[in-house]
């Protein structure tokens, strides 16, 4: 008796990551100029963010409204390091304090605030990162889920922590650049990452991380694990009285996916060249959240394709008509809830998957409830 | 009753909560014995439910105490007390929908816990032969790879018993096993029950008396969060007050 849903990979997850790679890293490296590769990165961060609360939301039914917290927490982190390097004594001479970064100076400080030097090392700030995040994720998480409390109540939390965040960052302009954020990023370790090379390198370094974070989801969904949150999700007392400390593992699940939004800041911050208080606070939050409903709460592969097309829209809607954006992106969000909940995942699960397999001889095993069989 | 008496699994004294006032469990106790199969019988609203809520923590208790194998319960977390050898069963048929029966068996397979042990479960032969077997005693052995949703009413019950079989608890709760089944799946459960009970102690909530009067060695009545009358079927039926506020009508 072989089950499939207990190897690592099926058949059809192997087709799954196999396209998304083509795409990735062929197709859209050879249609696209570095400018538009630039963007196609810079939304693929997103896809960290996504694919997080996919196992977050989507299979432990944890719905988080401030993911923009962890990804801005790792990517202020970089942009920390990146600011330190770019404010050489030779490069700020003309400030009343050489050496410290600008706005420091421009807010009348004399010295590096003590928290600021561990930045200073990039092997502290690749692991800050990611510790950052999970640290502050697992301060809210062992507070609010040690309580149990969890559903709309969580969620209004966590919203209420990327206001906090933000009104703390703009607030502390001495220390944090304020509203403009910090900007002005020149060179990793001596490596100038404004040029179109460097960009380009980082598009597939990004890229490659985005693969391993997906493994890692993977993984973890095809783990015990997995199923024990699909199992939470439903029947969260059941879970508890079959001998499991449920809070633990919904920590885990935010931890991990506060991980990988770090990551995903911190290349945000590598390819845009700065961060700010605009990317940490609830409207990207919650923008972060359509991502992840348009491709599928589901399916982790569905939330790499939610995050493209949707800033893919933004982008090319915004460029035409930049006030229209925001009502599109509201009405995207009611029609993934009213008419395909399981967003682009369950359409692909429903529509598409059915006819291609009645195509190829029916071999993928026909979707035998539509309703929970996400496309991978 | 002698309450040092070492050969009670479960002793029960005092055992009180409160809600704003509302005393749904008032000064209760009552003693379980090894092998033993209680059945706790009464109106509605006389705490049956709330006696083991309390029993495997998920209510806190006001006063009293709940003695497992010389453990206080009451000072335990939920997860803790499964460990303890303590399962529940709840009135409505819990089994995670989404998943087949076979994944319903395997998270109640009392083996990785934790996260981390949750993460490096291997599904080996042995996890595989338990969950056949248990398959077989709930009935459910060709049902393995279907999906919990689309079990029938009956079925679920039998599934979430067996989800707690697996663990081997030395006793198990059951919350009105036989509610909404059909009459052969009732002969199915009583005889199912039977062979629970062979090796352990099971305590049951009940109204069908046919199906009470087959299964329990002893019964518990309660009535306003207190004890009514306890002993054997028999003389539980033909205790007057039991008459007058249970079965009279």
């Amino acid at each position: 008796m072989e089950r499939s849903s207990n190897r690592l990979f099926t058949t059809q997850d192997i087709l799954g990551f196999a396209v998304l790679a083509v795409i990735i890293f062929i197709v859209l490296p050879m249609a696209l100029d570095s400018f538009r590769l630039n963007l196609f990165g810079k939304y693929l961060t997103y896809a960290f963010v996504a694919v997080g609360l996919v196992l977050c939301w989507g299979a432990g039914g944890i719905l988080s409204l401030g993911q923009g917290v962890f990804f801005g927490l790792g990517g202020y982190c970089m942009a920390m390091f990146l600011k330190l390097e770019a404010s050489t004594p030779k490069n700020t001479a003309i400030q009343s304090t050489p050496g410290i970064p600008d706005f420091m100076d421009w807010n009348q400080l004399t010295a590096l605030p003590w928290w600021w030097e561990p930045f200073n090392s990039l092997f502290f700030t690749m692991i800050a990162v990611v510790a950052v995040p999970v640290v502050f994720a697992l301060i809210i998480g062992v507070a609010m889920f040690r309580r149990r409390v969890g559903g709309v109540y969580f969620a209004i939390i966590t919203q209420a922590f990327a206001a906090i965040l933000t009104i703390l960052i703009i607030g502390q302009q001495g220390f944090t650049g304020g509203v403009n954020g910090i900007t002005d990023l020149r060179t990793l370790h001596g490596w100038d990452i404004r040029t179109n090379d460097a960009k380009e390198v980082l598009y597939f370094v990004n890229a490659g991380l985005l693969f391993a974070c997906l493994l890692i989801a993977q993984f973890v969904r095809k783990s015990k694990l997995g199923r024990l949150l699909i199992a939470m999700r439903d029947q969260e007392d059941r879970v508890r009285f079959s001998g499991y400390d449920v809070a633990s593992f919904k920590i885990f699940i935010f931890c991990l996916g506060a991980a990988f939004a770090g990551i995903g800041g911190a290349m945000f911050t590598l390819q845009v060249g700065f961060m700010s208080p605009t990317l940490v606070g609830i409207v990207p939050s919650i923008e972060m959240v359509i991502f992840c409903a348009v491709g599928g709460r589901l399916s982790i592969l569905g939330a790499v394709y939610g995050a493209l097309l949707v800033n893919w829209a933004k982008t090319s809607l915004s460029e035409s008509f930049p006030e229209l954006w925001l009502l599109g992106l509201g009405g995207l969000f009611i029609a993934v809830v009213m008419v395909f909940p399981n967003g682009l995942a369950g359409v692909y699960a429903e529509h598409i998957a059915p006819r291609l397999s009645g195509l190829f001889g029916g071999k993928t095993g026909a979707a035998k409830s539509p309703k929970e069989t996400p496309a991978e | 009753m002698n309450m040092q008496n070492p050969n009670f699994l479960l002793m029960v004294e005092g055992l009180t909560v409160s809600f704003d006032g509302f005393k749904a469990v008032n000064d209760l106790s009552f003693y379980v014995e090894p092998n033993e199969c209680r059945v706790i019988i009464g109106p509605n609203g006389a705490g049956k439910t709330t006696v083991l809520d309390l029993i495997c923590g998920r209510t806190k208790a006001t006063a009293g105490s709940v003695k497992f194998k010389d453990k206080e319960l009451l000072a335990m977390r939920e997860d803790q007390i499964v460990h303890a050898g303590v399962g529940r069963k709840f009135q409505t048929p819990s089994v995670y929908e989404d998943l087949t029966v076979f994944e319903n068996l395997e998270l109640s397979y009392p083996k990785g816990h934790s996260v981390f042990g949750a993460l490096t479960f291997r599904r080996d032969a042995n996890v595989k032969a338990r969950i056949k077997e248990i398959a077989e005693t709930i009935f459910l052995e060709d049902l393995l790879d279907e999906k919990a949703a689309y079990l029938s009413h009956g079925q679920k019950q039998w599934l979430e018993i067996g989800m707690l079989l697996i663990q081997d608890p030395e006793l198990l709760m059951l919350d009105e096993p036989v509610a909404g089944m059909s009459v052969a799946e009732r002969k199915k459960t009583a005889e199912l029950l039977r062979r629970i009970v062979e090796d352990r102690s099971v305590i049951v909530i009940e109204h069908d008396m046919g199906f009470v009067a087959d299964i329990a060695t002893r019964v518990t009545v309660l009535h306003q969060g207190k004890t009514l009358s306890e002993g054997s079927m028999e003389r539980v039926q033909n205790d007057p007050k039991v008459i007058e506020v249970y079965l009279g009508h």
